[in-house]
């Protein structure tokens, strides 16, 4: 705070440096692996041969770009739908639970709530196929699109009820004090001061739609793909470099929201 | 004052939170036009009774009147009450003139007109020239003052302010209380303000509840209230004072005669439900003492200086009542010229003029 001295000091931890660079080395090596060799000219994916944009060309135009498109569009579609959805059902879980005083089951509700995020995604998985068996329901898009909506909502519901918390009871009040129905309250003067953590919380609910594959790959139907299955699937008849090219606008893609929510989180416009 | 220019009339209001009780039958009745304050330390449920009337909590038991009509059914935006929060609770998203048009607009006004009235508001707290800004690009103070704008543009009956000077610094706080006193005057709506400052609500207020633990301990004019404290927790918490305890040896004529333990004798005014024989308390307060090197006809008592203290306006002197308690007298600096200060270690007598020493019901 004052002056550069700090009490604790992590910089002067023993160890602190080599852990640090190891850390950063396997997270981000692959990624940073995978995005040079995307702009390898060669068809080979070990050996560079300089600098091209072919293989996001051939993305778009090559002999698999059709079923690249079909997925992308599925995924993009599912994400969006599921996002919407996941995030309303998450403001107003979060304007039950903050605003609602405190109720008998306030604690298990939350538990109820946040409790997707911890349990192993293969068991959401195999859980999740087996209760679409159970009732009959036929696998196709409609199964991916609930199933996306359904694990969002915990992610949708983190930013926003902790954006919810941070808002106090007067506005609310006061607007109530001022002549407003609770109706009026709400969306004049609660939901805006919420933005922030609702955009947050459909970016981040995105971004966990697109990425899934686990789920996706359990409920989808024959046929059906989606981004992340469609890469699975080409990998598995080898890795092209044409792979490398899709991960890399999916890697883009992610950045850019996870950057935007980051923001828009961070933005007060309580102040 | 008759019923009907009571403004609200809260009846044997309860207010409970589970097994604790905040409000203990409250019963008082507001006058129209009045600037009325709730004084009581933290916690005695000034807030609770003020969030009771706006809406915010429910009574427990016993009912409040709004110019005559029931108002617990009514939910707080049928109210035509409005709130000074403590924190303002002004929108932070919207800028100070839609701030203070939003009451207008939610009561069904147009835009424009809504907007008409809430600038001519502003002009009313000299606020005219930051319409456009947002809440946190203003000062305390000026938040302060859209604050009130705010709650005052829908003109309502009554107006609830609870502590909306504490966050000012004392000599912004001493202006406002001027301003927040002149517009109660100007607009004719009846103030209801809550403050734990008793300097402050003996300065603003028409009449003041002192409020402890969820009772009320005394009603009536600020005057009232400082001379004629009814017991001594009123005495205690409203200005200075000397608490004695005394016993009352003798009552004639409306005059009891108290003694103070090491042969001290004083006279002063009877207090019905003290009778002879009561082991009571005393208040003095000390700006209605002097000092003087010789007795007084009047109530005299004897002692030794110990220390004066200056604190601006005044001099406190500490005097030592030989085998009694320590006294405060206050001097002020103005009178000095008539008034001779003495120094520590000076036999003194501490006088009073009769009536000045009330004695406390507990
Ligand atoms: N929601 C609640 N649940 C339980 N107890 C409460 C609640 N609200 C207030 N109280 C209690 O009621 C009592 C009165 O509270 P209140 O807020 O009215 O005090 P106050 O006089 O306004 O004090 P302050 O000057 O500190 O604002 C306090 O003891 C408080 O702890
Ligand atoms: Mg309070």
């Amino acid at each position: 705070m004052f002056g550069s001295k700090r009490r604790f000091d992590i910089k002067s931890y023993p160890g602190f440096l080599p852990v640090t660079l190891l850390c950063l080395v396997i997270l981000y090596a692959p990624l940073l692996v995978v995005t040079v060799y995307s702009f390898n000219a060669s068809k080979s994916i070990t050996i560079w041969e300089g600098m091209s944009l072919r293989w996001y060309v051939d993305v778009f135009v090559g002999p698999e770009s059709e079923k690249f498109k079909v997925a992308a569009w599925n995924s993009f579609v599912i994400a969006i739908i599921a996002a919407s959805v996941a995030t309303t059902v998450a403001t107003l879980a979060a304007t039950g639970m903050i605003r609602a005083g405190k109720f008998k089951l306030r604690g298990l509700s939350f538990g109820l709530i946040s409790l997707p995020l911890m349990v192993p995604e293969i068991v959401t998985a195999v859980a999740t196929l087996i209760f679409f068996n159970a009732i009959a329901f036929e696998r196709g898009l409609m199964t991916i699109l609930l199933a996306h909506t359904a694990f969002c909502i915990p992610f949708a519901y983190l930013p926003i009820s902790a954006r919810m918390q941070g808002i106090e009871d007067s506005y609310e009040q006061a607007a109530l004090d001022l002549y407003a129905t609770k109706r009026q309250a709400f969306t004049k003067i609660l939901l805006p001061l919420m933005a922030p953590g609702i955009i947050s919380g459909f970016l981040l609910a995105f971004i966990v739609s697109l990425d899934d594959f686990i789920i996706t790959n359990f409920v989808k139907g024959a046929g059906v793909e989606t981004l992340p299955t469609a890469i699975f699937g080409a990998v598995k008849q080898g890795i092209k470099p044409n792979i490398m090219a899709i991960s890399t606008m999916l890697l883009a893609v992610s950045i850019v929201m996870v950057t935007v929510s980051y923001f828009v989180s961070k933005s007060d416009n309580t102040k | 004052m008759n019923q009907d220019n009571i403004a609200i009339n809260v009846q044997r209001a309860v207010k409970r939170y589970g097994t604790f009780t905040a409000l203990k039958e409250i019963s008082l009745s507001i006058y129209d036009n009045e600037f009325f304050t709730l004084l009581g330390p933290s916690g005695c449920g000034k807030t609770t009774l003020l969030r009771m009337i706006a809406g915010f909590e429910d009574v427990t038991e016993g009912a409040i009147q709004l110019f005559g009509q029931e108002i617990e059914t009514l939910p707080p935006n049928k109210r035509p009450v409005n709130t000074v929060f403590q924190n303002y609770a002004l929108f932070p998203h919207m800028s100070i003139l839609d701030n203070v048009a939003f009451g207008l607009e939610m009561l069904g006004r147009s835009k424009s007109e809504a907007r008409a009235k809430a600038g001519e508001m502003l002009e009313l707290v000299q606020l005219s020239q930051f319409a456009k800004r947002k809440p946190s690009q203003l000062s305390g103070g000026q938040q302060q003052r859209v604050a009130l704008a705010r709650a005052l543009a829908p003109q309502p009956k009554v107006l609830l302010l609870d502590e909306p000077l504490s966050a000012l610094d004392l000599k912004l706080r001493k202006a406002m209380q001027i301003e927040l006193k002149h517009l109660q005057r100007e607009t004719g709506i009846t103030f209801i303000f809550v403050t734990h400052d008793q300097e402050e609500a003996l300065t603003m207020s028409d009449r003041i509840a002192v409020m402890s633990a969820g009772e009320l301990q005394q009603l009536g004019s600020p005057r009232d209230i400082y001379e004629a404290p009814r017991n001594m927790f009123v005495a205690d918490f409203i200005g200075e004072t000397n608490l004695l305890e005394v016993s009352v040896d003798d009552i004639q004529n409306g005059r009891a005669t108290c003694h103070l333990g090491g042969g001290h004798e004083l006279t002063c005014n009877e207090v019905q439900g003290i009778g002879v024989g009561a082991k009571v308390h005393m208040s003095l307060r000390p700006e209605r003492l002097f000092i003087s090197e010789a007795a007084k006809e009047t109530a005299s008592l004897r002692g030794k200086v110990v220390e004066n203290i200056f604190v601006g306006t005044d001099i406190s002197t500490i005097v030592d009542l030989a085998d009694g308690p320590n006294f405060i007298v206050r001097t002020s600096n103005s009178d000095r010229g008539n008034k001779r200060i003495f120094e520590p270690g000076s036999d003194v007598f501490v006088n009073m003029e009769l009536g000045a020493a009330r004695l406390l019901v507990d």
